[in-house]
C-alpha cells in the first residue's frame, strides 16, 4: 500500500530524514518510532505529499507522491501533529469544511459527520467553537477530521499525544478497529502503544532507518537474555546492599547484578541472567542468607530496551522518560 | 470550481464570524458618508452661488458628484485592502491549517481563487454601503447611471488587482501584521506612483505613472469604459494570483 524507497529531506542545514526505505501492506499497523527530531514528522509530511522529497521516492496505493498528488491526496486521511483546526468554527461546521474538501457532500456528508463524532467521541462538543475546545477534544476533533473521507491510508502523526488515559485507550481501540480496511502509520515516542497497537514497527533515529521488523520479531530479537527485579530487605531495616550484590553474583547463570534504588527503605536490584535460569534458586540464596524476599518479578524485556538497544546512544533519555509516564 | 466555492464561503464564513468584517463595514460607511456629505454640500453651495450670480449654467450630478467620490472610494480602498487580504494565507500558516488544505484533493489554484474570490465578496459588500448614498441621488436627482456602473466596475477591477497583490504578500508569511503592513506599503507606492508625472515626462516617469493603479481609474472614474485600463488591471490580478500559485509552490519546497 506504501512503499517508499531511498526517501529523503535535506532541510537548508539538516538531514532529516536520510534514505529510508520500507514498504507497509495493506491493512497493516505501523508504527513509527524515534526520539524526537528522528524525522518521524517530515516523512510523514512526504507521504502526504505536503513536502516534496529531496530525493528518492515514495507511492501510495500505486500513485507517486510527486507525479499524481492529487490522486494520493484522495486517499489518504492525515492528523498533522497540531490538529488542523480553524478556532473560529464549531465542531460540526468544520468536519462539514473538511468532509466537502475532501469530495464528499449531501446527505452522505452528513452521514459521516455523524459517525466520525460518535467515533471520536467529540458529539457532545459539536456546537462549541473550537478555539475554547481542550487539548484532547482537539486532538479528538483532528482525528475525526483524519477519517471523515473513510480513506485507505490513515497517516497519523502523535495521534494520542494530549489525551487523557481513558481516550488513550479508546483511541487505540478506534485505531485498531480501523486496521484491516485501512493501512494505517502512526508516529509516536510512546513504545508501550505500539506495543499494542501496531503489527509492525519501524524505528528511525536521526533520519535514519534503524529497525523494521514485526513487533514479535522484535520482541524475540532481543530474547536471548532474561531479567528480573528483586527486592530485598534486612531482618532488623538495615542492609548492605553491596553485600547482598555480591552473594547474587555468585549465583549460577547470572551474568550481571545492578543494584538500583534504595529509597523508602526498599533495595531493588535487576539481575540479568541466560535463559533457564532458575528464580527459585535467587529466592532460596536470599531467604537462606538471612535476607527477607519482598519482591521478585521479571522485568520484561520490552521494546523500550530494544529501542535504546537499537537507536544507542544518549540521545534516547528523552523518549525514555516520555515513556515512563505513558505506561499504564 | 465547487472547490473554489467551498474554500470562498469557509473564508466569507471566517470574515463574518470574527469582528472584521463589520469593523470594516462600519469604518467604510463612515468614512464615505462623511465624503458623501461634504460633496454634496459643496455642490448645493455651488449651486445656490451660481443662481445668485443669475448663472444657469448646467450642473451636473455625475460630474460635480459622482466622479469625484469614485475617485475617493478608489483611493480609500487603498487602506482598507490590506486588512482585507492580511489574514488570507498567513493564518493559515501559523495556525498548521495550510497543512490540511495542502493534503486535501484540491489544487493550489483552487485554494488561491477561492481565498481570492471571498476578499472580492467582502469589497463589494464595502462598496454596495456606497451604492445606499448613491441610491439617495437617484431618488432625489436624476444623474446617469452608466457612467456610475462603469465607475463601479472600475473600482471591483482595482480592488482585484490589489487583492490580488495582497493575496500573494499574504503567502510570504506567518505573521499577519507583516503581510497587512507590506500590502499597505505597496498600495500605497501603487497609489503614489503616478505623482512623478507632475514634474517629469520622460520615458522612465511615464512607465512609473503608468504602473500607478491611480491612473488607470481616472477613465472609469469618468464613466468611460476604455479597453486598455480594463486590460492593466486584469494583467494585475493575473500576475498577483499566479505569483500567489508559484509562491505556494516554492513554500512547500523551501519549507
Ligand atoms: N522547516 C524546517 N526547517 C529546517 N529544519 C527542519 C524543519 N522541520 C524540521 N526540521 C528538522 O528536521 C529534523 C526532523 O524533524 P521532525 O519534525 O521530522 O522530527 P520528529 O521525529 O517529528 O520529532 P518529534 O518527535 O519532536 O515530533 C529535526 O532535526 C528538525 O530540526
Ligand atoms: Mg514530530
Amino acid at each position: 500500500m506504501i512503499k517508499v524507497k531511498d526517501l529523503t529531506k535535506r532541510y537548508a542545514r539538516t538531514i532529516a530524514v536520510d534514505q529510508i526505505s520500507f514498504e507497509v501492506e495493506k491493512g497493516q499497523i505501523v508504527g513509527f518510532l524515534g526520539p524526537n527530531g528522528a524525522g518521524k514528522t517530515t516523512t510523514m509530511r512526504m507521504l502526504t505529499c505536503f513536502l516534496p522529497p529531496t530525493s528518492g521516492s515514495a507511492t501510495v496505493a500505486g500513485f507517486d507522491v510527486l507525479e499524481q498528488p492529487l490522486e494520493v491526496k484522495k486517499r489518504i486521511g492525515y492528523l498533522p501533529e497540531t490538529p488542523p483546526l480553524y478556532p473560529e468554527m464549531e465542531t460540526a461546521d468544520y468536519l462539514t469544511f473538511v468532509g466537502r474538501i475532501k469530495g464528499l457532500s449531501g446527505s452522505e456528508l452528513n452521514k459521516r459527520v455523524d459517525f466520525v463524532c460518535e467515533r471520536c467521541a467529540v458529539a457532545d462538543v459539536k456546537k462549541r467553537i473550537l478555539g475554547k475546545l481542550s487539548k484532547g477534544y482537539r486532538q479528538r476533533v483532528g482525528l475525526a477530521q483524519a477519517i471523515i473521507h473513510n480513506p485507505d491510508v490513515l497517516i497519523l502523526d502523535e495521534p494520542t499525544a494530549g489525551l487523557d488515559p481513558k481516550q488513550i485507550n479508546e483511541t487505540r481501540d478506534l485505531i485498531k478497529s480501523l486496521a484491516g480496511d485501512h493501512t494505517i502509520v502512526l508516529s509516536t515516542h510512546i513504545l508501550p502503544e505500539v506495543e499494542q497497537t501496531c503489527q509492525q514497527v519501524i524505528i528511525i533515529n536521526r533520519g535514519k532507518l534503524v529497525a523494521t521488523d514485526s513487533v514479535q520479531n522484535l520482541q524475540s530479537r532481543a530474547g536471548g537474555a532474561e531479567s528480573v527485579l528483586v527486592e530485598v530487605a534486612g531482618r532488623n531495616g538495615n542492609l548492605d546492599w553491596s553485600v547482598v550484590q555480591k552473594r547474587l553474583e555468585q549465583l549460577r547463570g547470572v551474568s550481571r547484578v545492578h543494584y538500583k534504588t534504595s529509597h523508602a527503605n526498599r533495595n531493588i536490584f535487576e539481575v540479568e541472567s541466560q535463559k533457564g535460569f532458575v528464580r527459585g534458586d535467587l529466592a532460596r540464596a536470599v531467604v537462606e542468607a538471612g535476607w527477607d524476599l519482598n519482591e521478585l518479578r521479571p522485568a520484561a524485556m520490552s521494546l523500550e530496551e530494544i529501542f535504546l538497544q537499537l537507536t544507542g546512544s544518549e540521545a534516547s533519555v528523552g523518549p525514555r522518560e516520555v515513556v515512563a509516564k505513558g505506561a499504564d | 470550481m465547487r472547490n473554489v466555492w467551498i474554500i470562498c464561503r469557509k473564508e466569507l464564513g471566517s470574515y463574518f464570524v470574527s469582528p472584521i468584517a463589520y469593523l470594516l463595514l462600519t469604518m467604510f460607511a463612515v468614512i464615505f458618508g462623511f465624503f458623501f456629505w461634504n460633496a454634496l454640500g459643496y455642490f448645493v453651495l455651488m449651486g445656490m452661488e451660481s443662481q445668485m450670480r443669475g448663472q444657469m449654467f448646467p450642473m451636473n450630478l455625475n460630474e460635480e458628484v459622482i466622479r469625484p467620490l469614485l475617485s475617493n472610494v478608489s483611493v480609500v480602498g487603498l487602506f482598507f485592502i490590506p486588512m482585507i487580504t492580511m489574514r488570507l494565507f498567513a493564518e493559515e500558516k501559523r495556525t498548521g491549517t495550510i497543512e490540511l488544505l495542502a493534503t486535501s484533493p484540491i489544487r493550489d489554484l483552487e485554494i488561491i481563487l477561492g481565498k481570492w474570490c471571498a476578499a472580492m465578496i467582502l469589497y463589494a459588500c464595502l462598496l454596495l454601503f456606497t451604492a445606499l448614498n448613491f441610491a439617495f441621488l437617484f431618488r432625489y436627482g436624476n444623474p446617469d447611471w452608466k457612467p456610475l456602473a462603469i465607475g463601479y466596475l472600475g473600482l471591483l477591477l482595482q480592488a482585484g488587482g490589489l487583492l490580488a497583490i495582497g493575496t500573494f504578500i499574504s503567502t510570504l508569511t506567518k505573521n499577519q501584521i507583516i503581510a497587512g503592513a507590506a500590502t499597505f506599503g505597496v498600495c500605497l507606492l501603487l497609489w503614489v506612483l503616478e505623482w512623478v508625472s507632475g514634474y517629469e515626462t520622460a520615458t522612465w516617469a511615464r512607465v512609473l505613472s503608468y504602473m500607478s493603479v491611480i491612473t488607470h481609474f481616472e477613465s472609469f472614474a469618468k464613466g468611460v469604459l476604455d479597453v486598455k485600463d480594463a486590460i492593466f488591471y486584469l494583467t494585475v490580478i493575473f500576475v498577483g494570483l499566479f505569483f500567489t500559485s508559484r509562491s505556494m509552490e516554492s513554500l512547500r519546497w523551501r519549507s
